[in-house]
C-alpha cells in the first residue's frame, strides 16, 4: 500500500479552477434559463448574485491553494455546482410560490451557505492535521451525544411536521442531528481505530463467518440503542437509518469482518419490524411506500411521483414545471422538483455529481496513510451516499420515505452548515492523502504507519 | 482497511444503481400512466397552460377557450351553452374533461394526443405556442336548433342522421344543462352546480340519446320485425297475415291485445304493409312468432343492435334478450318486453332502410384541424353492415311511406317531400304515460336524413300521448331544418 512516488504530485489546483469556472457558469445559466422561462427577462440579480457566487467560490479555492493546496480538485467544484443549482431551484419555487426576493427562502439559503462556506474556511484553516482531531474522540462521543438529544430539551426543543429533530433559539431553528452525524463519525472513527483489533480478532467461528466474542458487541448494541432511541422519542427514521448505517459501515472497514454486517443487518431488520409493529407513523410510511396512491393517506410521495413523471426523459425545462404542488418541494422532494423539470438525464446527471463526490472521498481514504483518517474519510464519504440513498430512495419508492435533506441541494441552513464542513474535512484528509511523503510535518513517521498497514491488509 | 473501503465503494455503487434504475421507473416507464392518473393535477394544468381546441359546427365555435388572466391560463367558454351541452361536454379543473366531445376527444383538443406527435415537435422547432386540436362536427346548426326548439320543454331525445354517410345531423337531449358552469373558474360555484346537476332528479347531464337508460322501442321496433319478415323470403309486402283483435299467446293466459280492441282488417285479416301503416300489434306479435327468435335476433343484430360503437363518445349498446320464449318474442316483436334501445340505435335502423340497406357508422368528428386550419384527419364514411337487401330497403321505404301518407304518422307530412316513418308508442312502466316515438327519413328516394325522437313519458301530452302526435311533429321540423322546406 505504501506507494513511494519519486516525482512531485501535482496540485491539481487548477484544473480546479477551471471545474470551479464552469460550475459557476452552469449555475448562472440555470438562473438565467428560470429568469427567462418564468419571467421572459434574464432576473434583476443577475450581475450581482453570479459575481457574489464566483467570489465565495474563488475565495475557497484561493484558500485552498493556500492551505491545502493538494486538496482533491473535485470536490469543491462538485459541491459549489450541487449548492448552488439547490439554490436556482430554491430561487425558482420561490417564483412559483409568490414569495418576494427579499423574504424567500433562496435568499436565506444563500445567506446560509455563505456562512456554511466561511465555516468550512474556518475549519480548514484551523485544523493543518485531521489527526488531531483523534485526541478528541471522547470529547465528540459527549458532543454528538448531546447534539442528538439536544432537541428533546424542553423549551428550546421544537417539533416539526411530526418529527423532534429541531431546535428553535428565537427565530433561528436548527437541526442538530445534522452536525451531530460529522461529530460521531469522528467519535466512531477514533473509537473503531483504538479498538479495531479486539473486533477483529477474537471471536469463534461460525457457519463460516467468525463472530464476535459478546462483551464485543457492546458498541454495536449501543448504537443500536442509540438509532432506536432517536427514531422513537424524535420520530427520526431518516437520522436513525444514517447513524445506524454509519456505524456498521465503519465497524466494518475498521475490522474487515463481514460478520458486522450480518449482525447489523438482523439488529436493522430487528428493529425495523419491531418500530413498524408499536409505532403508527412508521407503519404509515411503510402503507405509503407500498401504496402512494391509496385513498385516506397522505399523497406527498403520489404528488412527487407524479411530478417526477411529468419530466418524463428530457423534463419540462428549468421554470417550466410545477414542482410546486409537490409537498416540501424545496426541501425533502427537491429530487422530485428537478426530476421535473430538468428530466431523467438532467437527474441522472445530478447523482452522478453525487456519486463522483463520494468516490472522491472514498478514493481519499484509500490514499490516506492513517488508519484514523481512512475510517473518517470513509465514514464521511458513505454517510453523504447513505443520505443520498435514503432522500432519493424515499422519493421514489426504493424504500419507505423518511426526512431527510439532500445535501447541498435541499433548503436548510443546518443541512448546510453540515455538509460543507464535511467536505472541508474531506479537503484537509484529501491533502493529506495527496501530499508528498516528505512534506508531512507531524504525526508518526510515515514508515511506521506502512507498517501498521501491512499487517491489517495481510 | 483498504480491500474494506473498496468493498464499500462497490456497495455505494449499487446503492445509486438502485437510484438510477427506480428514477428510469419512474420517468420512463410509468411516466406515461402517472400522468394520465385522474388525480394529476399537473396534467390538468398543462393542459390548461396550453390554448385548447375549438369544438366547431359549421365553422362557429361552440366550445372554445379564451386567454384568462388567472393561474389557470385559459378559460373554457360554450357559446351556445345548453343547446350544445351534450356534443360539447364540459371541461372542468375540477372535474376534468367528459361529458362529450371534450371528454372523448379529451387527448386530441388538449393536444397531448399521439396523433399530433409531429405537429408538436415541429411547434417546438418553430418555437411557436403549443395549440390542440380543433374539431367540426358534423352537426346541422338548423336542424340542432330545430329539433331543441321542437322538443321544448318535454324530457327526451332526438337524432338525426345522414343516411348515406352516417354523420350525426343533430343531437339533442333533454333535459340539458350549461357546462360553462363546470369550466367556471370558481371553484366553490362549480363544485356546487356539480353537486345540483348530479342532484337533479331529471339528470340534465345524461345524453339520452346515446347513454341514457336505454328505451323500450315500441312500434318502431315493427321495422326490424317487417325486415326479417322480408328477408326471409316468405313474406312480400302484400302478403296476407293475421291480425286479429286479439292474439291468444301460448304458455300464457294474457293475450295481446290491439290498441283499439279492433281487428286490423276484415276476417282478422291485414296485409303486412298495412299492419305497418296502422301498427296492428297483433300482426307483428303472430309475425315474431311465425319467423322464430334466431330469424329476429339476428335481424335486428344487422341494424347495429348489440354493437358497441363510439361516435366518439360511448353508445350504450341497444339490446334484444338473448332468451325468448314465444309470448315473450311476440312481445319483442312489437317493441316491448325487455326490448332496449338508443334513438341513436333507432335513428340507424330508419338510416339503414334510407340508404338501401346499408348501415354506416354513426360519426360526430367531420375533421380534426390544427390551430392554423391544416387538416389533419378527415374521417371517411364507414360502413357498419348490410342490414337488408336493395329490394326489401325499397319495399320497407314504401311501407313507411303509407305511415305517413295514409297511417299513424301523418303528422310527419311535408308538403312536396315523401317522408317515410313510424311511429311509436312504448309502454314502460305501469301507471305512467309511454313513451313516444316517431323515426323515418325524408325524401323518401335518396334521402338526406333519417331522424328518430323519443318523448318520455308522453311528454305534455302525458297519457293522452301517442307517437303520431307527439313525437312525429318534432321530427317532421327536423327533417324540414335539413331539408330547407
Amino acid at each position: 500500500m505504501t506507494t513511494v512516488s519519486s516525482f512531485a504530485p501535482r496540485t491539481r489546483r487548477n484544473v480546479e479552477l477551471a471545474l470551479l469556472l464552469l460550475a459557476v457558469g452552469i449555475v448562472v445559466l440555470a438562473y438565467v434559463n428560470v429568469g427567462l422561462s418564468v419571467a421572459g427577462e434574464f432576473p434583476p440579480g443577475l450581475i450581482t448574485h453570479g459575481t457574489g457566487l464566483l467570489v465565495i467560490s474563488l475565495a475557497f479555492h484561493l484558500l485552498l491553494r493556500w492551505k491545502a493546496s493538494y486538496a482533491d480538485p473535485l470536490l469543491l467544484p462538485i459541491v459549489t455546482l450541487l449548492n448552488g443549482l439547490g439554490l436556482v431551484m430554491i430561487h425558482r419555487l420561490d417564483i412559483a410560490e409568490g414569495r418576494d426576493i427579499s423574504e424567500g427562502l433562496a435568499l436565506r439559503q444563500l445567506t446560509w451557505s455563505a456562512l456554511a462556506v466561511a465555516i468550512a474556511a474556518v475549519v480548514l484553516w484551523f485544523l493543518r492535521d485531521h489527526r488531531t482531531l483523534r485526541r478528541y474522540t471522547f470529547t465528540a462521543a459527549v458532543v454528538g451525544f448531546g447534539l442528538l438529544v439536544l432537541p428533546l430539551l424542553p423549551g428550546i426543543g421544537r417539533t416539526v411536521n411530526g418529527s423532534r429533530i429541531w431546535i428553535g433559539l428565537g427565530p433561528f431553528t436548527f437541526q442538530p442531528g445534522e452536525i451531530a452525524k460529522i461529530v460521531l463519525a469522528i467519535f466512531f472513527a477514533g473509537y473503531l481505530v483504538q479498538t479495531r483489533d479486539a473486533l477483529s480478532l477474537a471471536g469463534r467461528k461460525v457457519l463460516g463467518f467468525t463472530f464476535p466474542r459478546g462483551r464485543d458487541l457492546g458498541p454495536i448494541l449501543v448504537a443500536w440503542i442509540l438509532s432506536l432511541l432517536v427514531l422513537v422519542f424524535e420520530k427520526d427514521l431518516g437520522s436513525s437509518l444514517l447513524l445506524f448505517g454509519l456505524f456498521v459501515a465503519m465497524l466494518y472497514v475498521a475490522t474487515e469482518r463481514v460478520s458486522w454486517i450480518a449482525i447489523g443487518l438482523a439488529l436493522f431488520c430487528g428493529g425495523a419490524y419491531l418500530a413498524f409493529l408499536l409505532f403508527s407513523h412508521v407503519q404509515a410510511r411503510v402503507n405509503l411506500w407500498l401504496d402512494p396512491f391509496a385513498s385516506g393517506q397522505s399523497d406527498q410521495v403520489a404528488k412527487g411521483l407524479m411530478g417526477m413523471a411529468a419530466g418524463g426523459l428530457l423534463g419540462t425545462g428549468l421554470g417550466r414545471g410545477r414542482p410546486d404542488l409537490t409537498y416540501f418541494a424545496e426541501s425533502d422532494f427537491i429530487i422530485p422538483s428537478f426530476g421535473e423539470e430538468i428530466g431523467l438525464i438532467g437527474l441522472f446527471a445530478l447523482l452522478m455529481l453525487y456519486v463522483l463526490l463520494v468516490e472522491r472521498g472514498l478514493r481519499t481514504a484509500l490514499g490516506v496513510r492513517d488508519g484514523f483518517g481512512k475510517l473518517l474519510a470513509g465514514g464521511l464519504a458513505f454517510s453523504v451516499a447513505l443520505q443520498c440513498f435514503v432522500v432519493v430512495g424515499g422519493v421514489t419508492r426504493v424504500i419507505p420515505l423518511t426526512g431527510l435533506t439532500m445535501p447541498f441541494l435541499s433548503y436548510g441552513g443546518s443541512s448546510l452548515l453540515a455538509n460543507w464542513s464535511l467536505v472541508a474535512l474531506l479537503l484537509r484528509i484529501s491533502d493529506q492523502a495527496r501530499r508528498p511523503i516528505t512534506e508531512i510535518p507531524i504525526g508518526p513517521s510515515p514508515a511506521g504507519e506502512a507498517k501498521t498497514e501491512v499487517v491489517a491488509v495481510r | 482497511m483498504n480491500a474494506p473501503l473498496r468493498r464499500l465503494s462497490m456497495v455505494v455503487a449499487l446503492l445509486f444503481s438502485a437510484l438510477l434504475v427506480s428514477s428510469t421507473f419512474i420517468q420512463f416507464v410509468q411516466a406515461k400512466s402517472l400522468q394520465e392518473r385522474p388525480e394529476n393535477r399537473r396534467t390538468l394544468l398543462a393542459n390548461y397552460a396550453r390554448e385548447r381546441g375549438q369544438i366547431l359546427v359549421g365553422g362557429t365555435p361552440v366550445a372554445k377557450s379564451v386567454a384568462s388572466d388567472d393561474e389557470l391560463k385559459w378559460l373554457r367558454t360554450y357559446p351556445k351553452g345548453e343547446l350544445y351541452a351534450h356534443l360539447t361536454g364540459y371541461y372542468s379543473f375540477t372535474y376534468g374533461a367528459g361529458g362529450g366531445i371534450e371528454g372523448a376527444e379529451n387527448a386530441l383538443l388538449s393536444g397531448s394526443s399521439d396523433k399530433l406527435f409531429y405537429r408538436r415537435v415541429s411547434d417546438i422547432l418553430t418555437g411557436k405556442d403549443q395549440t390542440g386540436a380543433s374539431l367540426e362536427l358534423t352537426i346541422n346548426a338548423k336542424a340542432q336548433a330545430a329539433a331543441e326548439k321542437a322538443l321544448g320543454d318535454q324530457r327526451g331525445a332526438v337524432v338525426a342522421l345522414d343516411p348515406s354517410t352516417g354523420e350525426v345531423l343533430a343531437l339533442v337531449s333533454h333535459p340539458s344543462y350549461d357546462p360553462s358552469v363546470l369550466s367556471s373558474h370558481d371553484t366553490d360555484a362549480v363544485v356546487k352546480a356539480w353537486k345540483d346537476l348530479n342532484a337533479d332528479p331529471t339528470r340534465p347531464m345524461v345524453d339520452r340519446a346515446i347513454a341514457g337508460n336505454l328505451y323500450p322501442p315500441g312500434s318502431t321496433f315493427k321495422i326490424v320485425t317487417s325486415a326479417a319478415a322480408l328477408e326471409s323470403g316468405k313474406f312480400t309486402e302484400e302478403s296476407q297475415i293475421p291480425g286479429p283483435a286479439t292474439l291468444d299467446l301460448p304458455q300464457t293466459s294474457d293475450p295481446l291485445p290491439n290498441d283499439d280492441r279492433q281487428p286490423c282488417g276484415p276476417d282478422n285479416k291485414v296485409t303486412l304493409k298495412r299492419a305497418l301503416e296502422i301498427s296492428c300489434n297483433t300482426a307483428f306479435g303472430w309475425l315474431g312468432m311465425e319467423l322464430g327468435a334466431d330469424d329476429f335476433r339476428s335481424q335486428a343484430a344487422k341494424f347495429g343492435i348489440g354493437d358497441r360503437l363510439t361516435i366518439p363518445m360511448t353508445v350504450t349498446p341497444s339490446s334484444v334478450p338473448a332468451e325468448l320464449n314465444e309470448p315473450q318474442l311476440a312481445q319483442s316483436a312489437i317493441g316491448q318486453y325487455d326490448v332496449r334501445v338508443t334513438p341513436l340505435q333507432v335513428a340507424m335502423i330508419s338510416a339503414a332502410v334510407a340508404n338501401r340497406g346499408i348501415v354506416m357508422k354513426p360519426h360526430l368528428v367531420k375533421k380534426v384541424t390544427s390551430s392554423d386550419l391544416e387538416v389533419l384527419d378527415e374521417p371517411p364514411p364507414e360502413q357498419l353492415s348490410q342490414a337488408v337487401t336493395p329490394d326489401t330497403a325499397s319495399a320497407l321505404t314504401r311501407m313507411m311511406q303509407g305511415v305517413v301518407e295514409d297511417g299513424t304518422g301523418t303528422a310527419a307530412q311535408i308538403d312536396g317531400v315523401d317522408v317515410a316513418g313510424k311511429t311509436g308508442t312504448a309502454q314502460h312502466e305501469i301507471g305512467k304515460p309511454p313513451h313516444a316515438w316517431f323515426t323515418g327519413f325524408a325524401p323518401a328516394v335518396d334521402s338526406k336524413v333519417a331522424v328518430a325522437v323519443v318523448v318520455e313519458d308522453g311528454g305534455n301530452a302525458g297519457n293522452e300521448a301517442a307517437g303520431g302526435r307527439v313525437a312525429a311533429p318534432i321530427a317532421k321540423a327536423v327533417m324540414q331544418a335539413v331539408l330547407g322546406k
